[in-house]
């Protein structure tokens, strides 16, 4: 009996292949005889572009992702759905060429994007781990895995993918139907009600701490400045923030405040210039260096508050990037840029969401380590910032343009409201 | 000893239908590549020549004009001319066969062809193609059978060349090894068919493109009786088809039977020992005027991965003698020779 099965889109590690049919394929039912043919043997299958001929003799077109549990169950179904036309798309391995230079790649080398990416060798597809935009794809025949790997990190020998033959890109696909943003069409809104956005924001920040996401924050000191130091405190407390990256600046204002009550030498809590308050920045950086360092000086109680205080006492991994503009810099402050990026990287594993708050060297920065899965809110009073993190590749950018204090303080707010809302269903 | 006649085959001006045949001098179940032959059943070769001749004299006296193809010693399948070639007005669509035993007929079928008015091209390497044995046209849909002799990506290139619209048809029983053998065109809407020798796929594809369709049962299917020759109204089929004549004489053709039991011994009846040169009745483009006179010819194996066009150069007409080396015959043709601008 004929049967037009429902397909199924199956997530997990199981293999596919991207098959295109040709010809008159309704008429003669050869596109039903096909998918029937995939779910009959247990597969399933993804139409992903169909163009049907308009006149009687023109033939149709059906390019058609083929799922099945793994490689044999694959190649089973390839097999037969060949017989009726079907035909992979990709039937060649990329090609794999040794560097020859430390820190470099061989010429010709596949540049890749920051979506999820997969090489063919020996007929297989091979998911490439570690996917990051701007890399290259390091095979290692040993443990028959692929990653990317930064021009900077290559060592000779190491087998690079080269060309674009056996490479394929897979887009990451935007939800559909009453999703988070779905109001936010326009990436970066200037004009779109603040409120309904950060009550989205709050409720992906719940969902991911719920789910076992981790969630990475980003910063720059305006978030000291204008005194919403202590909404990002709550937000670590409540543990909602798990990795928090930011450089010298933040860090120090941040305990410039705990220890003087000021950031750049202004109160911020009534206001007004400190006697001396511009020295206070470098006064509690030389403190903590004195200490040894941020964890040290909580440990031995002379820093007791602030942004980097909760870190400590929380557990938050963080990174802190150093610049040639620093000050001091705070001893945990990686000041070269390499190691700061690998320490990025190491850190950027598991994370599932990502908020980046006033700050626009940062946000690059994380934005090019990051794949293109992890859904980044960006919130700045520039709306630049979110432009170019987007002009720059991370296209799964979402931008907030308000101004940061607001910003935290309804977030906090919206946090605070939704778990009181969870706890009142519970003890219902 | 069969004597073959030949002549140059003209574009068609007035309704002959014109056929191409090659006597069975070297016929002979010689090699087995279908369930019918077996060489422990050999054919009586007095017997065969009695009824291809029976055949022919059937096919003229219904109207036919009869070319013959030379046969060749060591070539006993070339009787079946109907693999040859899939005709399209003067474009002949030459064979890629699927087994080397009847590989080595293609220069002999081109050859014909292309020194007979025709203009012929090759599908390109690594596909099948068993030609008007797999390739029927009812109205303007080219229906093509696949996966045991032809496979389907001959047909989405036969629809590229031709610009027609195809409908593969996956042959499911190995005794209907070809489209000719279970399916055949009467006219436009009109075709009989052995229902179980396709899917359900198959078969509801052809219930939906073909307005009526006349089921042949499985004993007369055994008989090759879809094997027919459809010469306007009359139909000609092995013998031993009584149920299916009648019901064509209830459609008003008039059923004409000869006995061909020694070439189904090699899976071949009526319309395998034939190759219709001006078109079949049921083809929509042979209706609406049939062979174009002349223009240009496709070069064979110009076809690659970069281009699916094969190649066209121009040629002219030209008359020359040719002497036919197998039958010891002079024939008299018009043929075509490679002009070079």
């Amino acid at each position: 009996m004929i049967h037009h099965a429902q397909h199924s889109i199956t997530e997990g590690n199981e293999c596919f292949e991207e098959v295109e049919i040709r010809g008159h394929i309704i008429d003669s039912l050869i596109l039903p005889k096909v998918l029937d043919c995939i779910s009959a043997n247990g597969g399933s299958f993804r139409i992903k572009q169909i163009a049907i001929g308009q006149a009687r003799n023109d033939p149709s077109y059906a390019l058609v992702e083929v799922r099945a549990g793994d490689a044999a169950a694959l190649d089973v179904i390839l097999g037969q759905i060949a017989d009726h036309g079907a035909v992979p798309t990709t039937v060649n391995d990329c090609s794999l060429e040794p560097a020859d230079i430390a820190g470099t790649f061989p010429e010709g080398f596949y540049s890749t994007t920051n979506q999820p990416t997969e090489i063919r060798l020996e007929r297989k597809w091979i998911p490439v781990a570690a996917q990051e935009m701007d890399c290259g794809v390091v095979y290692d025949a040993a443990s028959g895995t692929a990653r990317c790997v930064p021009m900077n990190e290559i060592v000779p020998g190491d087998r690079v993918v080269v060309g674009h033959v056996g490479v394929r890109v897979h887009p990451e696909e935007r939800p559909h139907g009453s999703q988070a943003f779905e109001f936010m069409n326009s990436n970066v809104s200037t004009e779109k009600p603040k409120n309904v956005a950060i009550r989205e924001i709050s409720h992906d920040l719940a969902r991911n701490r719920a789910a076992g996401g981790r969630t990475l924050f980003v910063g720059g000191p305006a978030i000291v400045h204008t005194g919403s130091g202590e909404s990002l405190c709550q937000l670590i407390r409540g543990g909602y923030i798990d990795v928090l990256f930011a450089g010298n600046a933040m860090a120090a204002h941040d305990i410039e405040q705990a220890l003087f009550g000021t950031s750049l030498g202004v109160y911020l809590d009534r206001g007004g210039l400190a006697e001396a308050g511009h020295e206070h920045h470098l006064r509690a950086i030389n403190r903590i260096r004195r200490c040894g360092g941020i964890r040290a000086a909580v440990e031995k109680g002379i820093l007791t508050a602030g942004i980097m205080y909760e870190c400590v006492r929380q557990g938050v991994d963080c990174v802190l990037c150093g610049s040639i503009r620093d000050d001091g810099p705070l001893p945990e402050v990686v000041t070269d840029v390499l190691e700061a990026q690998h320490a990025m990287r190491e850190k950027i594993r598991g994370v599932s969401f990502c908020l980046m708050v006033a700050t626009t060297l940062h946000s690059i920065a994380v934005g090019n380590l990051l794949p293109s899965g992890v859904k980044v809110v960006c919130v700045d009073i520039n709306p630049s910032t979110a432009i170019k993190l987007s002009d720059r590749g991370t296209f799964q950018t979402v931008g907030l343009v308000t101004d940061v204090e607001p910003f935290l303080r309804v977030l906090v707010a919206e946090l605070s409201a939704l778990e009181a809302t969870t706890t009142e269903k519970v003890q219902s | 000893m069969i004597t073959p006649q030949a002549g140059p085959v003209q574009p068609t001006t007035e309704n002959t239908p014109q056929i191409l045949m090659c006597p069975p001098n070297h016929y002979g179940i010689e090699y087995e590549i279908n369930p019918w032959m077996c060489r422990q059943r050999p054919c009586d070769h007095t017997a065969a020549v009695t009824q291809w001749r029976a055949l022919r004299q059937l096919l003229e006296a219904a109207g036919a004009k009869i070319f013959c193809m030379p046969p060749v010693l060591g070539m006993p399948d070339l009787i079946f001319t109907a693999n040859a070639a899939l005709i399209y007005q003067d474009l002949a669509v030459i064979a890629r066969f699927r087994y080397p035993q009847r590989q080595v007929e293609v220069p002999q079928d081109e050859h014909w062809l292309a020194t007979h008015g025709f203009r012929t091209c090759h599908l390109p390497p690594g596909m099948f193609f068993e030609g008007a044995g797999d390739a029927l046209f009812c109205g303007d849909t080219l229906f093509a059978g696949y996966r045991i002799r032809s496979d389907i990506r001959s047909h989405l290139n036969l629809g590229t060349l031709l610009g027609c619209r195809v409908i593969p048809l996956e042959l499911v029983q190995p005794h209907f090894y070809h489209l000719d053998t279970c399916f055949c065109p009467l006219e436009p809407g009109l075709a009989i068919y052995y229902p179980p020798a396709f899917d359900e796929y198959g078969q509801r594809a052809l219930a939906e493109s073909i307005a009526e369709l006349i089921p042949v049962d499985s004993d007369e299917a055994q008989n090759f009786a879809c094997n027919a020759v459809v010469l306007g109204r009359t139909v000609i089929t092995n013998s031993g088809c009584p149920n299916l004549h009648d019901q064509l004489r209830r459609h008003g053709f008039e059923p004409r039977e000869t006995p061909l039991g020694e070439f189904v011994k090699a899976g071949g009846s009526a319309k395998c020992l034939t190759l219709r040169l001006d078109g079949e009745d049921a083809a929509a483009w042979r209706r609406a005027g049939g062979r174009g006179k002349k223009g240009h010819v496709v070069v064979s194996g110009g076809s690659s991965a970069a281009s699916p066009h094969p190649t066209v150069l121009t040629f002219r007409y030209r008359k020359r003698n040719h002497v036919g080396q197998d039958s010891n015959l002079v024939y008299n043709e018009e043929s075509l020779t490679p002009f070079v601008p």
